[in-house]
């Protein structure tokens, strides 16, 4: 099913283009992703491998429907109770799932729904992840905002009334190195209340770096627990040493960083097992720093620039929501991000049931926000973005639509000490 | 029972029910106020940290008393500094110190929170200080000038009552105190109980955000506060353990 993310661009030198498919043919011309690459650090951890072996050892279809009606009676959901409810055996109990969710959220959180936006400050990138819109081999118009440029960006941003901002690049230390994703976070603390990053994995002291220029939260997504299948989609470029990512978190954790965001893509690979794997990375790192706020996002696969061919391996609304529940059931503690690839319909439903956090006036384009903020409601892509949104409401739009579910719409829960 | 005041670092209170800061709106605000008498109500400072702190603390009825506390800090240094940012904002010299290093059940962290009441009770905060109930490190805080002491009952927001009884009974025993019972509160059956046995005052959030009507709860936690503080004022009858007690005393041979 590889071959269905390759696209070769017509502006592509041959020498790129052959090199391009070497990548994509000769596994042998690809680098070991298990080997960690000059000056990545390398910690002590055995927290991947309780997940992994945790992950390897799954059987969703060993799992009937009274393991999932016992563990929607337990008190206290269990890992052996969290795979029953991931499972295809648990698909008719979605509503029971939901309303035991509905329970944890509100024991937890309450009514309240937190808003953020992203920002994307700069799309270089030097890997090749075959379904990213991102990627090195991609035709894109490719941009780097300066730090006026970005000011100018979050001034716009700050005035809609947002408080909440997260900073992202495309992966590239090159063209976005360390120290001018710092400057950015400077900026950001003068405007917003809460600066987090998305941005490519660093070390335990970029990160401290970091930290000390105002940014107190880190996301990063691990695609694919799946190694084997990580392999296959990231061909080339730092993104392909799969164990450097794994311990991103915990390295920001250490970095002194407040908090951190997991999730893998589901879609790219066996989403029950990548959901398994997604919360037991949270749950062992929680047993290691319970000081740590953790979240988990749930992005799907959806259509990017040049490639409409992608289809999601089966993770329909349904599967997606149980997942959701599933997460909140086993974790009722941590935060769950549903991102505008959703629709604004599933949102809506899901805030009422496990979700806790909302993007809203988002754009994945690079220094577009005032073109997007001066009209009304946008109704179109524009420009060269990672990937197309589906829920594109403004933050007025998003804050009245939570207020109108009866939920609570809140901008700010957070002080940088 | 019109003499029977709540003091706290002098302040003199005449109701004994506190709004928590978990779960906020303004309806609950207003409820508190209303129908539950509250006259302190809990601020959560990270949380008034934003654009739309206007609207909440314009919404607090004049004559109540702010109570900002320190949620999200994880150690004495953090809860100090957000401390010293309330004071800067206008929210008075009352301060509730949460210091929690544990996202998954919120459980105060007693050492650290006896330093942080040293510091600012030295500054001249009235402190509040939420903890775990134990009745070494409720010394240490009476010692490091705490205003009152605030035990929980269970779990924040957990609503399963007073899991934590027997402790907070010794630590009313033995505390000279005023000592607040905090989180965990799920119903107005377990805030009378905890007034019952002594508790000086009650502090809830959770249990009146989430029910189903909201000034109505706020009335029934009024109610049970009352009944219980009465209650314990008038001295609890005795409790017999087995049975009923015999009419012919079983010593009634004895002659001499």
């Amino acid at each position: 099913m590889e071959n269905q993310f390759f696209i070769d661009s017509e502006h592509l030198s041959p020498e790129a283009l052959e090199k391009k498919h070497r990548l994509e043919n000769e596994p042998s011309f690809r680098k070991n992703h298990m080997e960690y690459m000059p000056g990545m650090e390398i910690i002590e951890s055995d927290v991947c491998t309780s997940v992994m072996s945790q992950m390897n050892s799954y059987d969703y279809s060993a799992y009937t429907a009274e393991d999932v009606k016992a563990a929607l009676e337990h008190t206290t959901c269990t890992i052996e109770d969290f795979k029953a409810l991931l499972s295809p055996a648990a698909e008719p109990f979605l509503e029971q799932m939901a309303e035991r969710a509905r329970l944890e959220t509100s024991k937890h959180f309450g009514n309240t729904v937190y808003l953020f936006t992203p920002l994307y400050i700069a799309n270089y990138c030097e890997n090749y992840c075959v379904y990213c819109g991102f990627n090195c081999y991609n035709h894109i118009k490719r941009m780097k905002l300066s730090m006026e440029q970005i000011e100018k960006e979050m001034k716009v941003i700050a005035d809609s009334g947002m408080e909440e901002i997260l900073i992202l690049t495309g992966e590239s230390r090159g063209q976005s190195n360390v120290e001018y994703i710092g400057e950015a976070c400077k900026l950001a603390r003068k405007y917003f209340r809460m600066v987090g990053l998305e941005i490519y994995p660093v070390n335990t002291d970029e990160y401290k770096y970091l930290h000390e220029c105002g940014a107190d939260y880190v996301t990063v997504f691990q695609e694919t627990y799946d190694t084997d299948k990580y392999e296959k989609l990231h061909l080339l470029g730092h993104k392909r040493v799969w164990p450097y990512r794994f311990d991103a978190q915990e390295r920001a954790l250490r970095g002194g960083m407040r908090g951190v965001a997991f999730s893998a893509l589901l879609g790219l690979s066996d989403f029950r097992k990548d959901a398994l794997a997604s919360a037991l990375h949270v749950y062992y790192l929680q047993r290691k720093y319970p000081h740590a706020e953790m979240s988990l996002s749930c992005p799907r696969l959806r259509p990017i620039i040049n490639n409409d061919k992608i289809n999601p391996l089966d993770v329909h609304e349904k599967q997606l929501c149980q997942v959701l529940c599933a997460y909140r059931i086993f974790l009722p503690y941590v935060g769950i991000t549903v991102s505008s690839r959703e629709s604004a319909e599933f949102r809506n439903g899901i805030v009422k049931i496990a979700a806790t956090k909302v993007s809203a006036g988002v754009s994945t384009g690079i220094g577009d926000h005032e073109s997007k903020y001066s009209g009304k409601e946008t109704d179109g892509v524009q420009g060269d973005e990672q990937f197309e949104i589906d829920d594109n409401r403004s933050l007025d739009k998003m804050y009245q639509d939570i207020a109108d579910e009866g939920l609570q719409p809140v901008l700010n829960d957070y002080l940088y000490v | 029972m019109n003499n029977d005041k709540l003091i706290i670092g002098g302040h003199e209170f005449n109701s004994r029910f506190i709004l928590g800061s978990g779960k906020y709106s303004m309806k609950l605000i207003e409820a508190a106020v209303k129908d539950a008498g509250a006259e302190i109500i809990t601020l959560a400072v990270r949380r008034a940290n934003t654009k739309e702190q206007e609207s909440i603390l314009d919404y607090i009825p004049d004559g109540i008393t702010l109570l900002p506390n320190t949620s999200g800090a994880r150690n004495a240094e953090e809860a100090v500094r957000i401390a010293r940012l309330a004071r800067e904002l206008g929210c008075g010299d009352f301060v509730k110190i949460e210091i929690m290093r544990d996202s998954k059940y919120l459980l105060p962290d007693n050492q650290e929170t006896i330093k942080a009441t040293e510091i600012l009770a030295n500054e001249g905060f009235v402190v509040m200080p939420y903890m775990y109930p134990d009745l070494n490190v409720a010394r240490d805080l009476v010692n490091a000038g705490a205003a009152s002491v605030m035990p929980l009952a269970s779990p924040i927001g957990s609503n399963k009552g007073l899991a934590t009884k027997e402790f907070i009974q010794i630590l009313i025993d033995e505390i000279d105190l005023p000592i607040i019972v905090d989180a965990g509160i799920g119903r107005p059956s377990q805030a009378c109980e905890a007034m019952e046995i002594g508790a000086a005052a009650i502090m809830a959030n959770t249990a009146l955000a989430t029910a189903g009507d909201l000034p109505m709860m706020a009335s029934a936690f009024k109610n049970a506060i009352e009944a219980g503080r009465k209650a314990y004022l008038a001295g609890l009858g005795r409790v017999l353990t087995r049975g009923a007690s015999a009419s012919d005393p079983l010593t009634g041979f004895l002659r001499d």
